[in-house]
């Protein structure tokens, strides 16, 4: 069966169906991190003065800061990718959706670099309260990672993409909605950066 | 697919694109120089979600085409940007616990 209005906009919201869903979707995915961040405040709040900036001492500003030029990057050539598409240019959709997903791959290694680093020194989810919000926050935003990551590959190789010569309208659309997931896991990143790194 | 008028508009777009790139790194460099700045944690935590969120802005605005979104979208936005302060601050009700009245 069709999902209806995937291509064509409702008259009633002036929107197609998989871009409104995947605004609903991140409304509710800005509760999910909105009550992390919230949590972060409140330990914050109640841990002894300079504890939390001892702690966030230890991360690497050097690495995050080319994580998050890394993510920057991703966002911009993911944008291009559906632009791409909608000049018709195919194979330029390949090369920059081959290059966002490069980006999201190279983001992860120096993420492993940095958790298998803090292992190394004993430190762990379990060292302080400063730790434990650091692994949580960033663990889910690299399982966000990991989950745009598949879809792309989906979308990059021959068996996600080939629906661009039949329903090219139909795949412009789905690159759209991957394109707004993952643009706000680059936002998510742009306050962690700071908060964790950074104050 | 795309008339020519959609290319024109798709070519403007990328420029955009690429100026929002550039302002996107600039920032990023801003805010790792400003947390060596010598100010104080209260200006230091103010200054960097200031520049945190001018970025978050550009990426919204631009990349995910919010400044030409349908109306819905938008309200859905502002009422998500509501419930996510009233969370923000919902465990502030714990400190009533601690004032002596």
């Amino acid at each position: 069966m069709e999902v209806p209005y995937i291509v064509k906009e409702r008259e009633d919201t002036g929107l197609i169906n998989s871009k409104l869903g995947i605004w609903v979707f991140l409304a509710s995915e800005i509760m999910l991190f909105g009550g992390l961040f919230s949590a972060y405040i409140f330990l914050r709040l109640a841990a002894a003065p300079g504890e939390f900036a001892h702690w966030s001492a230890e991360l690497s500003v050097p690495l995050a800061t080319v994580n998050t030029l890394v993510l920057i990057s991703s966002s911009v050539s993911m944008v291009m990718a559906w632009a791409s598409l909608k000049l018709n240019d195919f194979p330029k959709y390949r090369m920059y959706m081959g290059i966002t997903l490069l980006c999201a791959l190279i983001f992860l290694v120096i993420k492993y670099f940095e958790y298998t680093g803090k292992f190394h020194h004993d430190i762990y989810p379990s060292s302080s309260t400063f730790m434990a919000i650091y692994f949580t926050l960033t663990g889910l935003h690299g399982i966000h990672i990991i989950g745009g990551m598949i879809v792309m590959l989906y979308f990059w190789l021959p068996v996600g993409s080939k629906m661009w010569d039949s329903q090219p309208e139909h795949f412009a659309n789905r690159v759209e909605a991957l394109g707004l997931y993952w643009h706000f896991v680059d936002l998510v990143w742009i306050f962690l950066f700071p908060v964790l790194y950074l104050l | 697919m795309s008339s020519d008028h959609d290319i024109s508009s798709i070519q403007d777009h990328i420029r955009v694109y690429l100026i929002v790139f550039g302002a996107l790194a600039v920032l990023t460099i801003v805010t790792v120089i400003a947390s060596y700045l010598e100010i104080s944690t209260s200006e230091g935590i103010f200054l960097a979600l200031i520049i945190a969120s001018m970025k978050a802005s550009l990426v919204a605005a631009y990349f995910m085409h919010l400044i030409s979104e349908r109306n819905t979208i938008i309200w859905i936005l502002l009422l998500t940007v509501v419930f996510f302060f009233v969370m923000l601050f919902l465990p502030l009700i714990s400190y009533t616990d601690q004032v002596h009245i």
